[in-house]
């Protein structure tokens, strides 16, 4: 990733596509300079087949220690394959096959002997559909995770709480916790999934377009929810919503798949990338010219 | 002062009288001709008549449409007939059924029926004379019994199916279905020269529970592997993507979700055996006292029952066999009910 920038640079850039790039500069909360806390994530290399059909093609991407990253591109660029690759959740697909390495901590995911298990402990993932538990009430989808990996806490109560907090979803739910997770609005059983995806405390969340679903007022939610979560951890959003990139990531990176497999055209400091993009493809992107 | 306009309102495409009247006079004049036809021709018989009225029914109805509204009426209005004709067709045997067992059965019903079995009487004497008590316990030994070995492998298989999907898969699912078609007789004769003769040398309820259970795992399998392919995959993906294993994800988020559907594949298994008629009477020997002992002795049966009663041949005989089957269906009719009532319990609000 560039970071090499200085913010001074971007203020003077003639803004193209004003209000996005306005957006993006706007918020006070971007943290360039976090790179040099540590790299949590790093991938090398990465491609992705399904059968013969190769959707993805060398990616290689860090990302830093509480920074989001925002995934943007047209439909079928290959992004939520890449996301599903870095907690591997792509081998559930009978025909997937993939190449590189996902470096968690600088140990590779896909190494021999890695309990893959663990490894969707410490990278929790939040679906583009909100998908509760039938089967459970809310306060049972939040701490199914602890349940499901087996995993003893002891103070049930407080972590409860906690998650559904950080969540934004406490104050609605409280007094509820004993109902069906299925009685929520489609929003709040997003916020219900997300609580559920932190009960198991992971250093990465990645969120594969988390409110397509949803109405412009539990975006919002959700959007605050994602800014005060990066705050302990590193988030990797795909979306469609270049407002949505614009206002809660401090990186961007674009795919694009032209005749072949996806491929990473640019990463860069999202202002910069809603401002002055280095490649003319992203550019015609962000503008709304194609895609 | 401004005049309110209160608008009713109203269904423009609803059925007027008219049409009622149309309606009505078709279907008279299709009774009325009939009966006419079958006066006038050698066919006799009541299935003469519902066939011919159902052809003549159709046939008014589609030409008066034809003629007032045109061709595409028409066909609907033909579609429309052959449609109701199927569920006629499917329904009123089953009705008939009911009734007939309903009327034949009540009489012998009594409250005797339910606290003394046959020990000391014999299907001749009169109905203030023995009981099904026998009968009863002794069917719901056997539906418990081979609830208990077929659902656990049922479910098993259907998981095996649905989740993991091994090499196996298309084989073992063709012999599932192709298992669903054995006739009953053959699993009663199995179980006869596989373990009766050969093992245990004795009737007992076990004996036959084992061959309902060759019975009863198709169907649960089938339906619990229907039901399992309705999950939607987002909650197995979820599950695992939270650090569970196949197996916790399975166990702890599948079938909760599946539950309901679970256990109509339950019922449609007891469904499948509670009359099983042919493996009982080969395996249990039909004991005419309660035998609490599943593992040895005869043991009596509703349907064995029946099938005993009817043999008898006197009237006292007959209506308790009729008595018996009303007692049959009933209990069908409570375990259904009983366990979509379980089925149906929603997540706990607290």
């Amino acid at each position: 990733m560039n970071s090499n920038e200085s913010e001074n640079e971007k203020m003077e850039t003639t803004v193209k596509p004003t209000s996005l790039a306005a957006v993006a500069a706007s918020l006070n909360t971007r943290k360039h300079g976090v790179r040099a806390m540590g790299t949590g994530l790093e991938t090398r290399g990465i491609h992705a087949w399904f059968g013969s059909h190769h959707v993805l093609s060398d990616i290689n991407l860090d990302f830093a220690s509480g920074t989001v990253t925002a995934l943007i591109g047209p439909s079928g660029c290959g992004k939520s394959t890449f996301i599903r690759t870095i907690n591997r959740m792509h081998e559930f697909i009978p025909t997937a096959a993939m190449a590189g390495q996902v470096l968690l901590d600088g140990k590779d995911v896909y190494a021999a002997g890695v309990d893959v298990t663990k490894i969707r402990l410490r990278i929790g993932m939040v679906f583009q559909k909100p998908n509760p538990f039938p089967s459970m009430t809310i306060g049972e989808n939040v701490l199914s995770g602890l349940k499901l990996a087996q995993l003893k806490v002891d103070k049930k109560d407080e972590l409860l709480e906690d998650c559904l907090a950080r969540a934004g979803l406490w104050s609605e739910v409280k007094d509820r916790l004993g109902a069906h997770g299925g009685s929520l609005s489609g929003g709040q059983q997003q916020r219900l999934c997300i609580a559920r995806a932190l009960a198991v405390r992971p250093q990465v969340l990645l969120m594969d377009e988390p409110c397509s679903s949803l109405d412009p007022g539990s975006t919002l939610r959700i959007e605050e929810t994602i800014r005060h979560l990066s705050e302990s951890m590193t988030i990797i959003i795909v979306t469609h919503n270049m407002q949505q990139a614009a206002r809660v990531s401090d990186y961007t990176a674009f795919f694009l798949s032209e005749d072949g497999p996806g491929q990473l055209i640019e990463v860069a400091p999202t202002s910069e990338i809603f401002s002055r993009p280095r490649d003319q493809r992203t550019e015609n992107y962000v503008t709304g010219r194609f895609g | 002062m401004s005049t309110v306009v209160v608008v009713k309102p109203t269904k423009p495409w609803a059925v007027t009288p008219k049409d009622r009247i149309h309606g009505a006079i078709l279907f008279i004049g299709a009774i009325a001709a009939t009966y006419l036809f079958v006066a006038m021709t050698p066919m006799k018989g009541k299935l003469a008549y519902f066939a011919i009225f159902f052809i003549f029914y159709m046939a008014f109805t589609s030409s008066f449409q034809l003629y007032f509204r045109g061709s595409a009426s028409a066909k609907d209005a033909l579609v429309n007939s052959i449609v109701a004709i199927g569920a006629a067709v499917t329904v009123l045997p089953i009705l008939s059924i009911l009734w007939t067992v309903i009327q034949k059965g009540l009489p012998g019903i009594s409250l005797g029926l339910f606290t003394r079995d046959m020990a000391l009487a014999t299907p001749t004497d009169p109905l203030s004379n023995g009981g099904l008590l026998h009968a009863i316990t002794g069917t719901i030994t056997l539906v418990s019994l081979a609830l208990i070995m077929s659902m656990p492998i049922g479910i098993l298989t259907a998981l095996y199916l649905t989740e993991i999907k091994g090499s196996l898969t298309k084989p073992i699912r063709f012999l599932v279905q192709a298992m669903s078609g054995v006739p009953s007789i053959v699993a009663g004769l199995f179980i006869l020269s596989a373990v009766l003769y050969p093992i245990t040398k004795g009737y007992s309820a076990f004996m036959g529970a084992l061959a309902l259970t060759i019975l009863m795992i198709p169907t649960i399998a089938r339906t619990s592997e229907e039901v399992l392919n309705l999950i939607p995959n987002d909650l197995r993906e979820a599950g695992t993507a939270l650090g569970g294993t196949q197996w916790r994800t399975v166990a702890m988020i599948v079938l909760p979700a599946a539950r309901s559907g679970l256990i109509t594949a339950m019922i449609l298994g007891i469904a499948r055996i509670a009359g099983e008629t042919a493996p009982i009477l080969l395996l249990t020997g039909g004991g005419d006292r309660v035998n609490p002992n599943a593992f040895s002795g005869p043991i009596g049966s509703l349907p064995y029952y029946v099938w005993k009663s009817f043999n008898a041949g006197s009237p006292e005989a007959i209506t308790r066999a009729w008595a018996g089957l009303l007692v049959l269906l009933a209990l069908v009719l409570i375990l259904f009910i009983s366990a979509r009532l379980i089925g149906s319990k929603k997540v706990g609000k607290k």
